[in-house]
Protein backbone atom coordinates (compact mmCIF):
# COMPACT_ATOMS: atom_id res chain seq x y z
CA UNK A 1 0.00 0.00 0.00
CA UNK A 2 0.96 3.67 -0.38
CA UNK A 3 1.04 6.23 2.09
CA UNK A 4 2.15 9.51 2.69
CA UNK A 5 5.17 10.17 5.16
CA UNK A 6 5.92 13.82 5.79
CA UNK A 7 4.64 14.43 2.47
CA UNK A 8 6.63 11.89 1.06
CA UNK A 9 4.87 8.32 -0.87
CA UNK A 10 6.07 5.43 0.84
CA UNK A 11 5.18 2.13 -0.08
CA UNK A 12 4.38 -0.68 2.62
CA UNK A 13 3.11 -4.26 3.58
CA UNK A 14 -0.02 -4.32 3.91
CA UNK A 15 -1.53 -4.39 7.21
CA UNK A 16 1.87 -2.56 8.71
CA UNK A 17 1.86 -0.59 11.82
CA UNK A 18 3.38 2.76 13.08
CA UNK A 19 6.14 0.52 14.98
CA UNK A 20 6.67 -1.48 11.38
CA UNK A 21 6.51 2.08 9.41
CA UNK A 22 9.06 3.50 11.98
CA UNK A 23 11.27 0.43 11.65
CA UNK A 24 11.07 0.56 7.52
CA UNK A 25 12.68 4.09 7.88
CA UNK A 26 15.33 3.19 10.58
CA UNK A 27 13.99 4.68 13.10
CA UNK A 28 13.68 2.44 15.91
CA UNK A 29 16.87 4.04 17.82
CA UNK A 30 15.54 7.97 17.48
CA UNK A 31 12.35 8.65 19.17
CA UNK A 32 9.38 9.97 17.10
CA UNK A 33 6.41 11.36 17.55
CA UNK A 34 3.68 10.02 14.99
CA UNK A 35 0.22 11.84 13.67
CA UNK A 36 -2.15 9.41 11.86
CA UNK A 37 -4.52 11.72 9.55
CA UNK A 38 -3.87 14.85 11.88
CA UNK A 39 -4.43 12.91 15.21
CA UNK A 40 -1.67 11.48 17.97
CA UNK A 41 -0.93 7.95 17.98
CA UNK A 42 0.81 7.72 21.57
CA UNK A 43 3.85 5.62 21.45
CA UNK A 44 2.29 3.42 23.45
CA UNK A 45 -0.07 2.32 20.65
CA UNK A 46 2.43 2.30 17.78
CA UNK A 47 2.99 -1.33 18.30
CA UNK A 48 -0.98 -1.81 17.77
CA UNK A 49 -2.29 0.82 15.07
CA UNK A 50 -2.76 -0.24 11.63
CA UNK A 51 -1.92 1.95 8.53
CA UNK A 52 -4.33 2.14 5.72
CA UNK A 53 -3.65 3.01 2.59
CA UNK A 54 -3.49 6.76 1.50
CA UNK A 55 -3.07 7.68 4.96
CA UNK A 56 -1.65 10.44 6.12
CA UNK A 57 1.81 10.24 8.32
CA UNK A 58 3.05 13.21 10.09
CA UNK A 59 6.87 11.70 11.69
CA UNK A 60 8.31 14.40 14.38
CA UNK A 61 11.01 14.41 16.82
CA UNK A 62 13.23 16.91 18.75
CA UNK A 63 15.53 19.47 17.47
CA UNK A 64 17.17 22.40 18.64
CA UNK A 65 15.03 25.53 19.58
CA UNK A 66 14.49 28.52 22.08
CA UNK B 1 18.64 47.19 56.95
CA UNK B 2 18.53 43.54 57.27
CA UNK B 3 22.25 41.90 57.22
CA UNK B 4 22.29 38.53 55.22
CA UNK B 5 25.17 35.95 54.51
CA UNK B 6 28.51 36.81 53.01
CA UNK B 7 27.92 34.44 50.10
CA UNK B 8 23.91 34.33 49.98
CA UNK B 9 23.00 31.33 47.60
CA UNK B 10 19.98 31.78 44.80
CA UNK B 11 17.28 29.51 45.75
CA UNK B 12 15.32 27.37 43.16
CA UNK B 13 13.35 28.13 41.18
CA UNK B 14 9.95 26.80 41.14
CA UNK B 15 7.30 26.83 38.20
CA UNK B 16 4.37 24.57 39.10
CA UNK B 17 5.75 20.29 40.37
CA UNK B 18 8.75 22.02 38.64
CA UNK B 19 11.77 22.87 41.10
CA UNK B 20 15.04 23.99 39.12
CA UNK B 21 18.21 25.11 40.58
CA UNK B 22 19.06 27.61 37.93
CA UNK B 23 16.89 30.74 36.86
CA UNK B 24 18.23 30.66 33.81
CA UNK B 25 16.01 28.56 31.08
CA UNK B 26 18.47 28.64 27.85
CA UNK B 27 17.68 27.24 24.22
CA UNK B 28 19.34 24.65 22.15
CA UNK B 29 19.15 26.21 18.97
CA UNK B 30 21.26 28.19 16.62
CA UNK B 31 24.51 26.57 17.64
CA UNK B 32 27.39 26.23 15.13
CA UNK B 33 27.52 22.84 16.69
CA UNK B 34 26.41 20.07 18.41
CA UNK B 35 29.61 20.09 21.11
CA UNK B 36 29.58 23.98 21.47
CA UNK B 37 25.78 23.54 22.50
CA UNK B 38 26.85 21.44 25.35
CA UNK B 39 29.73 23.82 26.38
CA UNK B 40 27.36 26.66 26.48
CA UNK B 41 24.81 25.01 28.47
CA UNK B 42 26.95 23.49 30.69
CA UNK B 43 28.78 27.06 31.74
CA UNK B 44 25.49 28.89 31.24
CA UNK B 45 24.46 26.22 35.16
CA UNK B 46 21.15 25.94 33.42
CA UNK B 47 19.17 23.05 34.80
CA UNK B 48 16.11 23.48 32.07
CA UNK B 49 16.61 23.52 28.01
CA UNK B 50 14.31 24.27 25.31
CA UNK B 51 13.54 22.36 22.54
CA UNK B 52 11.50 22.76 19.31
CA UNK B 53 9.25 20.11 17.83
CA UNK B 54 10.15 19.22 13.96
CA UNK B 55 9.95 16.68 11.24
CA UNK B 56 11.73 13.94 11.44
CA UNK B 57 14.08 14.30 8.48
CA UNK B 58 13.83 10.97 6.35
CA UNK B 59 16.94 11.01 5.06
CA UNK B 60 19.52 12.19 7.47
CA UNK B 61 22.94 13.31 6.19
CA UNK B 62 25.06 12.60 9.54
CA UNK B 63 22.77 10.91 11.33
CA UNK B 64 23.33 13.25 14.38
CA UNK B 65 20.73 14.20 16.55
CA UNK B 66 20.32 17.00 19.31
CA UNK B 67 19.29 14.08 21.77
CA UNK B 68 22.74 12.60 21.18
CA UNK B 69 24.00 15.64 22.99
CA UNK B 70 21.62 16.48 25.89
CA UNK B 71 22.25 14.14 29.25
CA UNK B 72 18.49 13.86 29.76
CA UNK B 73 19.59 12.71 33.49
CA UNK B 74 20.61 16.56 33.79
CA UNK B 75 18.34 18.72 32.31
CA UNK B 76 14.61 18.99 32.30
CA UNK B 77 13.51 19.49 28.58
CA UNK B 78 11.09 22.30 28.29
CA UNK B 79 9.51 21.45 24.69
CA UNK B 80 8.18 24.80 22.64
CA UNK B 81 5.81 25.73 19.97
CA UNK B 82 7.24 27.70 18.51
CA UNK B 83 6.29 28.07 14.83
CA UNK B 84 2.48 27.32 15.89
CA UNK B 85 0.00 30.10 14.58
CA UNK B 86 -2.69 29.19 15.33
CA UNK B 87 -4.15 27.55 19.04
CA UNK B 88 -5.10 24.29 17.62
CA UNK B 89 -1.54 23.89 15.92
CA UNK B 90 -0.04 24.88 19.47
CA UNK B 91 -2.12 22.84 21.10
CA UNK B 92 -0.82 19.75 18.53
CA UNK B 93 2.52 20.28 18.59
CA UNK B 94 2.42 20.21 22.69
CA UNK B 95 0.84 16.75 22.13
CA UNK B 96 3.95 15.57 19.85
CA UNK B 97 6.76 17.45 22.27
CA UNK B 98 4.37 15.24 25.59
CA UNK B 99 4.91 12.46 23.39
CA UNK B 100 8.56 12.61 22.35
CA UNK B 101 9.08 13.21 26.20
CA UNK B 102 7.01 10.33 27.60
CA UNK B 103 9.26 8.30 25.44
CA UNK B 104 12.66 9.52 26.50
CA UNK B 105 11.50 9.47 30.65
CA UNK B 106 12.07 12.88 31.14
CA UNK B 107 9.49 14.82 33.00
CA UNK B 108 9.71 17.69 30.42
CA UNK B 109 6.37 15.75 29.68
CA UNK B 110 4.66 17.10 32.31
CA UNK B 111 5.29 21.18 30.71
CA UNK B 112 5.10 23.34 27.43
CA UNK B 113 6.51 26.34 26.75
CA UNK B 114 3.83 27.54 24.62
CA UNK B 115 3.95 30.11 21.40
CA UNK B 116 1.14 30.93 19.17
CA UNK B 117 2.72 33.93 17.15
CA UNK B 118 0.58 36.19 14.93
CA UNK B 119 3.21 37.17 12.44
CA UNK B 120 6.96 35.71 11.35
CA UNK B 121 8.08 39.03 11.51
CA UNK B 122 7.57 40.32 14.62
CA UNK B 123 6.90 37.02 16.40
CA UNK B 124 4.50 38.58 18.76
CA UNK B 125 2.13 36.61 19.93
CA UNK B 126 -1.37 36.45 18.88
CA UNK B 127 -3.08 37.26 22.30
CA UNK B 128 -6.20 35.58 21.25
CA UNK B 129 -4.89 32.47 20.54
CA UNK B 130 -2.23 31.94 23.71
CA UNK B 131 -4.95 32.08 25.68
CA UNK B 132 -7.53 29.61 23.48
CA UNK B 133 -4.34 27.28 23.35
CA UNK B 134 -3.46 27.81 27.19
CA UNK B 135 -6.97 27.03 28.17
CA UNK B 136 -6.75 23.60 26.16
CA UNK B 137 -3.54 22.56 27.24
CA UNK B 138 -4.12 23.89 31.30
CA UNK B 139 -7.54 21.12 30.39
CA UNK B 140 -5.35 18.43 29.13
CA UNK B 141 -3.08 18.80 32.02
CA UNK B 142 -0.37 20.33 30.97
CA UNK B 143 1.74 22.74 33.24
CA UNK B 144 2.02 26.05 30.79
CA UNK B 145 4.51 28.32 30.70
CA UNK B 146 3.64 30.78 28.55
CA UNK B 147 5.31 32.80 26.25
CA UNK B 148 3.34 36.45 26.14
CA UNK B 149 4.23 40.07 25.01
CA UNK B 150 4.87 42.92 28.23
CA UNK B 151 0.94 43.93 28.18
CA UNK B 152 -0.25 43.72 31.72
CA UNK B 153 -3.34 42.81 31.55
CA UNK B 154 -2.78 40.30 28.90
CA UNK B 155 -0.32 38.81 31.56
CA UNK B 156 -3.31 39.11 34.28
CA UNK B 157 -5.42 36.87 31.57
CA UNK B 158 -2.98 34.48 30.93
CA UNK B 159 -2.41 33.94 34.63
CA UNK B 160 -6.26 33.52 35.35
CA UNK B 161 -6.39 30.69 32.44
CA UNK B 162 -4.14 28.62 34.26
CA UNK B 163 -0.66 29.11 33.32
CA UNK B 164 1.84 28.14 35.66
CA UNK B 165 4.32 31.11 34.74
CA UNK B 166 3.72 34.01 32.26
CA UNK B 167 6.92 34.90 30.27
CA UNK B 168 6.47 38.47 28.93
CA UNK B 169 9.04 39.33 26.21
CA UNK B 170 11.91 41.66 26.88
CA UNK B 171 11.53 42.57 23.44
CA UNK B 172 11.34 40.61 20.15
CA UNK B 173 12.10 37.04 20.11
CA UNK B 174 16.30 37.24 18.52
CA UNK B 175 16.13 41.04 18.44
CA UNK B 176 18.76 41.25 21.44
CA UNK B 177 17.06 44.73 22.34
CA UNK B 178 16.80 43.66 26.08
CA UNK B 179 13.85 45.08 28.38
CA UNK B 180 12.64 47.58 25.85
CA UNK B 181 9.40 48.58 28.72
CA UNK B 182 11.23 48.22 31.85
CA UNK B 183 7.68 49.89 33.89
CA UNK B 184 5.41 47.17 31.68
CA UNK B 185 7.37 44.13 33.49
CA UNK B 186 7.33 45.96 36.52
CA UNK B 187 3.96 46.29 36.57
CA UNK B 188 3.34 42.80 35.51
CA UNK B 189 5.61 41.80 38.19
CA UNK B 190 3.21 44.02 40.72
CA UNK B 191 0.14 42.49 39.67
CA UNK B 192 1.40 39.15 39.29
CA UNK B 193 2.78 38.59 42.56
CA UNK B 194 2.36 41.23 44.77
CA UNK B 195 -0.74 40.94 47.22
CA UNK B 196 -1.49 44.86 46.95
CA UNK B 197 -2.36 44.08 43.26
CA UNK B 198 -4.28 40.63 43.87
CA UNK B 199 -0.79 38.93 43.07
CA UNK B 200 0.65 35.72 44.66
CA UNK B 201 4.08 36.73 45.47
CA UNK B 202 5.01 32.51 44.92
CA UNK B 203 3.76 33.29 41.10
CA UNK B 204 6.87 32.90 38.86
CA UNK B 205 7.56 34.98 35.98
CA UNK B 206 9.94 34.56 33.64
CA UNK B 207 11.29 37.29 31.54
CA UNK B 208 11.26 35.45 27.74
CA UNK B 209 13.55 37.00 24.54
CA UNK B 210 15.02 39.69 23.38
CA UNK B 211 18.43 39.28 25.66
CA UNK B 212 20.85 40.60 24.05
CA UNK B 213 23.63 40.68 26.79
CA UNK B 214 24.29 39.85 30.48
CA UNK B 215 22.98 43.03 31.63
CA UNK B 216 19.73 42.62 29.87
CA UNK B 217 19.44 39.62 32.64
CA UNK B 218 20.67 41.74 35.69
CA UNK B 219 17.93 44.20 34.44
CA UNK B 220 14.99 41.74 34.00
CA UNK B 221 16.00 39.99 37.65
CA UNK B 222 16.24 43.48 39.23
CA UNK B 223 12.64 44.49 37.69
CA UNK B 224 11.27 41.30 39.77
CA UNK B 225 11.59 38.27 37.54
CA UNK B 226 11.46 35.06 38.71
CA UNK B 227 13.97 33.95 35.64
CA UNK B 228 15.21 34.51 32.41
CA UNK B 229 14.86 32.42 29.59
CA UNK B 230 17.17 32.92 26.43
CA UNK B 231 18.60 31.11 23.48
CA UNK B 232 19.85 33.59 20.62
CA UNK B 233 22.05 36.31 23.08
CA UNK B 234 24.51 33.04 23.91
CA UNK B 235 24.27 31.01 20.57
CA UNK B 236 24.82 33.85 18.10
CA UNK B 237 27.25 35.59 20.13
CA UNK B 238 30.82 35.40 19.13
CA UNK B 239 31.82 33.46 22.10
CA UNK B 240 28.64 31.07 23.68
CA UNK B 241 30.82 29.74 26.09
CA UNK B 242 31.87 33.27 27.81
CA UNK B 243 28.75 34.63 27.41
CA UNK B 244 26.66 31.28 28.79
CA UNK B 245 29.00 31.77 31.88
CA UNK B 246 28.50 35.82 32.04
CA UNK B 247 24.54 35.05 31.70
CA UNK B 248 25.05 33.43 34.10
CA UNK B 249 26.56 35.79 36.76
CA UNK B 250 24.56 38.24 35.65
CA UNK B 251 21.43 36.50 36.80
CA UNK B 252 22.99 35.88 40.21
CA UNK B 253 23.97 39.58 40.10
CA UNK B 254 20.03 40.88 39.70
CA UNK B 255 18.57 37.75 41.79
CA UNK B 256 20.79 39.24 44.66
CA UNK B 257 20.37 43.03 44.07
CA UNK B 258 16.56 42.60 44.02
CA UNK B 259 16.77 41.09 47.14
CA UNK B 260 19.24 43.59 48.62
CA UNK B 261 16.93 46.61 47.78
CA UNK B 262 18.45 49.51 45.75
CA UNK B 263 18.48 53.19 46.55
CA UNK B 264 15.97 55.59 45.57
CA UNK B 265 17.19 57.73 42.82
CA UNK B 266 17.85 61.26 43.45
CA UNK B 267 18.20 64.35 41.01
CA UNK B 268 21.07 65.64 42.95
CA UNK B 269 24.24 64.40 44.49
CA UNK B 270 24.60 62.85 47.89
CA UNK B 271 28.22 63.06 49.24
CA UNK B 272 29.68 59.50 50.24
CA UNK B 273 32.60 61.47 52.33
CA UNK B 274 31.62 63.17 55.22
CA UNK B 275 31.22 67.56 54.90
CA UNK B 276 31.88 67.87 58.57
CA UNK B 277 35.66 68.39 59.66
CA UNK B 278 36.56 69.42 55.42
CA UNK B 279 39.38 71.47 55.41
CA UNK B 280 38.87 72.98 52.19
CA UNK B 281 37.05 76.04 50.85
CA UNK B 282 33.26 75.16 49.49
CA UNK B 283 32.14 77.13 46.87
CA UNK B 284 28.87 79.35 48.32
CA UNK B 285 29.50 77.99 51.66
Amino acid sequence: MIIAVNDTPTDLPDHATVADLLEHLGKTDTPCAVERNGELVPWRDHDAVALQPDDSIEIVTLVGGG
Amino acid sequence: MTMTATHPTVSPLSIGPFTLDSRLIVGTGKYESYELMQEALDASGCAAVTVAVRRERLLDEQGRSLLDYLDLDRYTVLPNTAGCFDAADAVRVARLGRDLLEQLGNPGAGWVKLEVLGDRATLLPDPVGTLEACRELVADGFCVLCYSSDDPIMATRIRDAGAASVMPAGSPIGSGRGIANPAAIRIIRDLLKDPEHGGDADYPLVVDAGVGTPSDITIAMELGADGVLLNTGIAHSSDPISMAHAMRLACEAGYHGRRAGRIGKKLYATASSPWSGVITTIPGE
